[in-house]
């Protein structure tokens, strides 16, 4: 690679971690597993917080007029909730797939930008942070997940809670474009020898899609939170009705990128289970080029509906046609994949392991979900539904019952691969049946109180409506979910503490991450791999052939370095993003801070030169 | 690392397009939300009253002139003559600097001599965040080349083996300029013109 060595005009004497070890290893390492693994870990943790804050929902919600937390705090918490169940659980978890896999289902040996995938880790860090450390500084943000302003301005929300949101929204974003941009180079240009576009696996090719999406949809909403930030800080008009605003431009911004989200959240899961079920069925994936084009079409599609989040503020009968019809067709697609998964399993000799039954639980949940979905795609039908439990049944179908059982079913799936030891299997059904059946308690009654016209966001309701039954069926089918998933985390722990230990490829695996040992290699790859086909490791094993003991050298393989920079740099952000909300000047000190870390690390060079 | 990657392309090159896209949304964004305010709210003070075009179209034209010397600049430095690289530089810095010191001069006009603050109406919420959002973007590409510049007086620290770190630089101003042309057009020309709907 063409680099410069720029003279530093100022001397900045941080030397270069070499070997760290512990703590150190983790803050400064640029090894794609290793930032994969705290992705994976962090997000879990968020993940968990956001499960209490939906208890605490559940709990609030078991029986009429309860008041077991207050209004404004029922406020906060399904805000936060929502917010991060999306920003911090299910795209992050994501992202851990992407960052652990991505690299060794292509054959590389690490991201296209190592230091900038560590930022990009750091930074959802410190934003996750800033986002929940608003529950000790005042309160959190509640305005809902979407924070529809004018209700956002300070002329309606005076506390912090909302510029907490803002900012904690804004460093996420730069976290996730950050780690969009490496993915989108990485499988652009670090793919193996032979391995084209249409041999890519379907995981692959899911992470390149959706980090397009997230590359065009962030911007939109960058530039709907730095408008509000302006009114909220300096007192601009955008959002001031008084000033003659219009309350549907942030409603706009914000779904313009909010529909393409709801495909960053689904696209990696339909990805992760496009891996799983062939390789339990045994057979090759039915259709993969359309499962490709249909994937590419959902995304296009996914910008031209984003009206339909608002089929009830007025645009009129034209506008409302228009986003029911291109609403509807999404469900084309989408069902072309769903059949293709069935195809996959169809006449397959199917192994019902805990991977195989959370993916064919996302396969019927989702399916489920999708066909809410279409009923209120019509916008006349959607008059009925809006802003009731019928939506929210809606969307933890798709949300809970389809990414969330995706992600558990990836989890288990490569968890030989990212630990070197194999999951309790019994446990592991244990888990999938607790969560499966919770989760169907829990949300499907909500279609029955949404149609009965329970609207969302109510802390508490009157006995005389008739709604206190199937709560407190749900709230109890709740904690049934929050059981499942603490099996989950006694599987993961006592699995990796003492799990039996797993070889390379316990699963008879297809694709490339496969071929190496578990856990795999600082370097990935020994040699790097000739794909000549589809599923070319599958091919290769079938032929028989001996492998050839590769002769190179493992020292010789020259790795990009550890580096102090990427964090540091997301300490500036974080450190700036605390001063947008308290005051300007630390936000000008964290801005400074970010420049020179900055210039520090473009003139760091990727490899020392004297180094091995 | 291997040096070769898959498509030929150098990794910086691609990131650079994948990010200008990006960027593109950010200012589709912002010149959106600009054309959906205009001609609401309080009209008292609007596009026909602040906007000085012959001046304008000086400082666009500068700003234009500054990618044809930025294109010298990387001729020059791929053919390894480092002066003439260091001559041209030094006038697309000139030309960026220009360009800021109209836009500070028009703001400081409009603030004191019209009254227009981004708190006055929509128009000047709008065109104050969508014009500075550009403006910032000039400023960093200003001390971008400034940088690339400052360190080309050092021996061997910039040649045409190196002229990647500049190509990326080249790439983002132009875009910055092309996004120039689309603000001038749609904000200044399409706001002043006689008749044209509002």
């Amino acid at each position: 690679m063409t680099s410069i060595p720029l003279k530093l005009p100022f001397k900045l004497n941080l030397s270069r971690p070499t070997n760290p070890t512990g703590v150190m290893d983790w803050i400064t390492t640029i090894d794609h597993k290793k930032i994969g693994i705290l992705y994976g870990v962090t997000a879990f943790i968020m993940f968990i917080t956001g499960g209490i804050e939906a208890l605490l929902i559940r709990t609030q919600l078991a029986g009429p007029e309860l008041k077991i937390v207050a209004p404004d705090v029922y406020n906060q918490l399904f805000t936060m909730h929502a917010t991060t169940m999306i920003f911090l659980g299910v795209m992050p978890l994501s992202a851990a797939f992407f960052n652990y896999i991505i690299p060794l289902q292509i054959g590389a040996r690490d991201v296209a930008f190592p230091r900038l995938n560590a930022f990009s880790y750091w930074t959802f860090l410190f934003g996750a942070l800033i986002m929940k450390s608003s529950w000790f500084l005042g309160g959190s943000p509640n305005a809902g997940w979407f924070g529809y302003a004018p209700i956002t301005t300070t002329t309606f929300n005076p506390g912090n809670g909302i510029d907490f949101w803002i900012v904690g929204l804004q460093v996420l974003g730069i976290a996730s474009l950050a780690a969009s941009f490496n993915f989108i180079v990485t499988i652009i240009n670090m793919r193996a020898p032979g391995l084209s576009f249409m041999r890519l696996p379907l995981f692959t090719w899911m992470t390149f899609i959706t980090a397009i999406l997230l590359v065009l949809a962030f911007p939109v909403i960058t530039v709907a939170l730095i408008e509000l930030m302006l009114d909220r800080t300096f007192d601009f008009n955008f959002f001031n009705t008084k000033a003659g605003a219009n309350p549907l431009l942030w409603q706009h911004l914000f779904w313009i990128f909010g529909h393409p989200e709801v495909y960053i959240l689904i696209l990696p899961a339909m990805g992760i289970v496009s891996e799983i079920l062939p390789t339990f069925s045994k057979k090759p994936v039915f259709g993969y080029a359309a499962m490709v084009l249909a994937a590419a079409f959902i995304a296009f599609m996914g910008w031209l509906v984003w009206s339909h989040h608002m089929f009830t503020t007025g645009l009129g009968p034209i506008a409302n046609s228009v986003f029911t019809i291109t609403t509807m067709l999404i469900a084309v697609p989408t069902g072309v994949k769903m059949f293709n998964w069935l195809g996959t399993m169809w006449g397959g000799d199917i192994e019902f392991n805990t991977p195989v039954l959370f993916s064919v639980g996302f396969l019927s949940m989702f399916l489920i979900g999708g066909i809410s979905g279409v009923m209120h795609s019509f916008s006349a039908s959607d008059y009925q539904q809006q802003d009731t439990y019928f939506i929210v049944a809606h969307i933890h179908y798709v949300l809970f019952g389809g990414a969330i059982f995706a992600i558990f079913a990836g989890i288990y799936y490569w968890f030989p691969k990212f630990t070197g030891r194999m999951y309790d299997e019994k446990l592991g059904k244990q888990n999938f049946w607790l969560m499966f059946i919770g989760q169907n308690i829990t949300f499907f009654p909500m279609h029955f109180v949404g149609m009965q016209g329970m609207p969302r966001r109510i802390f508490t309701y009157d006995s005389e409506m008739g709604w206190a039954f199937w709560n407190g069926v749900e709230s109890f089918a709740a904690y049934v979910v929050a059981f499942g998933v603490l099996l989950f985390i006694i599987n993961m722990i006592k699995s990796w503490i003492s799990g039996p230990k797993a070889d390379g490829d316990p699963w008879d695996g297809r694709t490339l991450e496969w071929s190496i040992s578990s856990p795999p290699p600082v370097y990935n790859f020994l040699d790097v791999p000739k794909v000549e086909s589809l599923d070319d490791f599958w091919h290769k094993k079938q032929k028989k052939n001996k492998s050839v003991k590769s002769k190179t050298n493992p020292k010789s393989i020259h790795l990009p370095q550890a580096s102090y920079w990427p964090m540091l740099v997301s300490l500036g952000l974080a450190i700036a993003g605390y001063g947008i909300i308290y005051n300007l000047v630390v936000c000008g000190i964290g801005l400074a801070m970010v420049l020179v870390t900055v210039c520090a690390w473009s003139w760091e060079p990727v490899n020392e030169p004297d180094a091995h | 690392m291997s040096d070769e990657t898959t498509t030929g392309i150098d990794n910086r090159k691609l990131l650079m397009w994948v990010f200008l896209g990006s960027d593109c949304m950010f200012f589709a964004s912002l010149i959106g939300t600009y054309l959906i305010y205009k001609g609401t709210g309080n009209l008292d003070i609007g596009p026909v009253d602040v906007f000085d075009i012959p001046t304008t179209s000086v400082s666009t034209f500068v700003l234009l002139m500054s990618s044809m010397s930025m294109v010298f600049a990387y001729a020059y430095l791929v053919r390894n003559n480092i002066n003439a690289f260091r001559i041209w530089m030094v006038s697309t810095i000139i030309m960026g600097a220009t360009f800021l010191g109209f836009q500070v001069f028009e703001f400081s006009e409009f603030y004191f001599h019209y009254d227009l603050s981004p708190q006055t109406n929509l128009f000047g919420t709008t065109f104050y965040a969508l014009t500075g959002t550009h403006g910032l973007h000039v400023t960093v590409g200003v001390v971008w080349l400034a940088i690339i510049f400052y360190s080309s007086l050092f021996r061997n620290s910039v040649s045409a083996e190196t002229n990647l770190d500049l190509d990326l630089a080249a790439l983002y101003w132009h875009f910055v300029d092309i996004v120039w042309i689309v603000i001038f057009a749609v904000v200044y020309l399409f706001g002043t013109f006689p008749g044209f709907p509002s």
